[in-house]
């Protein structure tokens, strides 16, 4: 087989507060064989836009990323929700016909990491960066969106050096939801802390989600109650990234 | 609490919602309860999945000629001897109550429960018109009782403790009482009974009306509904348009999920069929039989973003999973309907502007899509909703500057970079750690409970070059 080829859409957060992220992703793709680009002047997906109802402007980002994947042979992204809105949203968003078949190509290509992982490349045994007990959370775009609740699974529970625990409640959401978090920062947070609860019930070091924006909701709790419990992206557990 | 002020923003509403202990008590066992017990149903009835589909198919090819099954139902409902009224808004519905109410000189209605009437707000009517409206179903009955509106679709009361229904029925009734369900039903049983004979008028809603035998059913657990549709001498059923299923056949397939995802049950205990009015030498059943067909902005949607939304069953099961109503409950809403399907249909009611809070009253997270036997994709229809608000300039102007300029940065990359640079250096005075506990403005609605990530030391563009030069050659 010759080495896949992957474009890394970083995504905003992955970018801004989040870079070990895609240093982790970049140096785990390449152990595994691939090459792996990143096509500058990527910002971000647009879906911040988009679900606030601005589509316009959200159109006008998805053209932009469209033009840039274009030539990407498998475009691999760090947040279920993000990857959701390339594979679900641009395509409808599109109105020229050029643009909406690229999108189109774009959405056969574009991969959550843990599906790219397990689906695509076909790597489940991966060794953990930590050791001790981990859970994970089932992020909404990539439970209900992408229906993706085996591969992130599959691979921690292979995962060499930790032990793997059930998070009760794990499709539920944490309370992120973008905008969401700051129009009605009260409702968001009562959802978080019953979400950390169990969280913390389940006597996990390592609490795994696969998206930016849980990681950001559930990690910044965490913090605040000074807990024991990190939130981790995916990726992070897993060596030969070591960001 | 009752209904809430609409003055009041809904943000605060919601607030005060999750400041109040019994109601947080109510709802977090009654929501963990119907989602055990829908997953359960489910669990156990594989066909499910399958059946959930052709539901979909069955409401879509529906409405697709809702036309000419609702013609197909009022003329076997008229045929059946029968009578069916069109009333395309909730005041005309009222008025058509009313006059049914007043020919049959009636003083008391009993009633069984239904979105519909409360909906058209025709308790209060009736009151005004002089004749007293008594709800039958439990939840009905306690709410009344408290002076309140429904919650929860299929659960008016449940936002109260049985506790606090205990306390509520001393004080109505004067009776002490244990805060047992059982006790508190066979009470309000022992109240409800002579209410059936006094009454002059049953009013129900309908879940079903089958065309092509003018049948109108309804789904219920208390066998009140029953009582209703026959003891008093008129019976008046409330329907929305979009209730009309083609056939028994069809009918049978709503039937099988209906009750799994509303409370878990195969079936509820009750499915009641009405067939017109008591024919001669039949010994059960109402001289008159009147079916009140209600458009109330629905007809409209037929063509409109909201259209899926006319699929809905009235299971709740969105309500019951949806983590926004898991903290506030129906009240806050301010609506006649709760819950995320709650916010479609307010919008449908009363249009567009009136939802421009609730719209965002949502994280998008789809357990509601999820959970709806026929699959309604409640959060796109939510997020039109948002579209809609913002492209009508409902939206708060500063709002739509805030998103507008941020589109604007994220399609010029050289100020999205030099953006995340002005923002590192802007942080310096909050960062600890590599977070931040605490920032001015509306950044504090993020940071009064949680850290926020502070700006990386090098974001990944900035790291990018070097991380290109370890590239295996
Ligand atoms: S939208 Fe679906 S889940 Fe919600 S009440 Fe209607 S049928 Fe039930």
């Amino acid at each position: 087989m010759t080495a896949p080829r992957v474009a890394l859409m970083v995504t905003c957060l992955g970018d801004v507060f989040f870079p070990e992220v895609g240093v982790s992703i970049v140096r785990l793709l390449r152990r595994l064989g691939a090459t792996v680009e990143f096509p500058p002047g990527q910002t971000c997906c647009g879906l911040p836009l988009f679900n606030s109802g601005y589509h316009t402007e959200a159109r006008a980002v998805a053209a932009r990323t469209v033009a840039l994947f274009r030539d990407a042979d498998n475009v691999v992204v760090p947040s279920g929700s993000c990857a959701w809105m390339v594979k679900h949203e641009y395509p409808g968003l599109m109105q020229d016909p050029a643009l909406k078949k690229d999108a189109l190509r774009l959405a056969g290509r574009t991969y959550e990491l843990s599906q790219f992982l397990v689906k695509v490349l076909g790597r489940r045994g991966f060794r953990a960066t930590v050791g001790g007990r981990v859970t994970y959370h089932d992020s909404c775009h990539l439970l209900r969106g992408l229906h993706e609740a085996e591969s992130p699974r599959e691979i921690l529970r292979n995962l060499e050096g930790v032990e793997f625990v059930e998070l009760p409640g794990a499709d539920e959401c944490c309370g992120f939801g973008g905008s969401f978090a700051v129009r009605l920062p009260e409702v968001s947070s009562q959802i978080l802390a019953k979400k950390l609860e169990n969280v913390e019930a389940t006597g996990a070091a390592c609490l795994v989600a696969c998206d930016a924006g849980c990681l950001m909701q559930m990690g910044g709790g965490l913090r605040r109650r000074r807990s024991r419990v990190r939130a981790v992206h995916l990726a992070e557990l897993l060596d030969g990234g070591g960001a | 609490m009752s209904q809430a002020d609409l003055s009041v923003p809904f943000r605060q509403r919601a607030g005060s919602a999750m400041k109040d202990a019994f109601l947080q008590e109510a709802l977090t066992i009654a929501t963990t309860k119907f989602i055990g017990l829908r997953r359960e149903a489910f669990g156990d009835f594989p066909e499910g999945e399958k059946l959930r589909d052709v539901a979909r198919e069955i409401k879509e090819a529906t409405l697709q000629h809702l036309d000419r099954y609702l013609e197909q139902l009022i003329d076997n409902v008229e045929r059946l001897g029968g009578k069916v009224h069109f009333a395309s808004t909730a005041a005309e519905a009222r008025g058509v109550i009313l006059e049914i109410g007043r020919r049959a000189g009636a003083r008391m209605a009993v009633k069984s429960k239904s979105m519909a009437t409360e909906e058209i707000h025709l308790n209060e009517a009736l009151e005004q018109a002089g004749i007293t409206p008594v709800e039958t179903d439990l939840g009905e009955y306690i709410i009344q009782l408290a002076h309140e509106r429904p919650s929860h679709i299929i659960a008016p009361a449940i936002h109260k403790t049985k506790g606090q229904v205990a306390d509520l029925f001393a004080k109505e009734l004067r009776r002490t009482v244990a805060a047992d369900p059982e006790v508190l039903t066979k009470i309000a049983r022992g109240e409800l009974r002579e209410k059936f004979l006094q009454a002059d008028l049953g009013i129900t809603g309908a879940n079903f009306a089958i065309a092509d035998t003018g049948t109108i059913v309804l789904v219920t657990n208390e066998g009140n509904g029953r009582m209703v549709t026959s003891l008093p001498r008129v019976h008046v059923a409330v329907m929305g348009v979009e209730k009309v299923v083609p056939s028994m056949t069809d009918l049978m397939v709503f039937l099988a999920i209906l009750a799994k995802s509303a409370t878990g049950q195969k079936l509820s205990v009750y499915t009641t069929f009405v067939q017109g009015p008591r024919r001669a030498g039949e010994l059960e059943g109402p001289e008159e039989l009147h079916l009140v067909l209600l458009d109330n902005g629905r007809i409209n949607q037929l063509a409109g973003p909201l259209r899926e939304a006319l699929y809905c069953l009235r299971c709740g099961a969105c309500l019951n999973v949806c983590p926004v109503y898991r903290q506030i409950g129906g009240h806050a809403y301010g609506h006649t309907y709760p819950g995320p399907i709650g916010i479609l249909l307010t919008a449908m009611l009363s249009g567009p502007a009136s939802v421009k809070e609730l719209a965002h009253a949502s994280s998008l997270c789809g357990a509601c899509a999820e959970a709806c036997p026929v699959r309604i994709d409640i959060p796109r229809m939510l997020i039109e909703l948002r579209r809609e608000v913002d492209e009508t300039k409902i939206a708060p102007r500063t709002e739509r500057a805030v998103f507008k300029a941020f589109g604007r940065l994220l399609t010029r990359p050289v100020l999205y970079r030099l953006a995340a640079r002005i923002a590192r250096l802007l942080q310096r005075p909050f960062v600890r750690d590599g977070a931040i506990r605490s920032l001015p403005l509306f950044f504090g609605d993020w940071t009064r409970t949680r850290d926020l990530p502070a700006v990386a030391p090098r974001t990944f563009h900035e790291r990018w070059k070097e991380l290109a030069r370890e590239a295996p050659p």
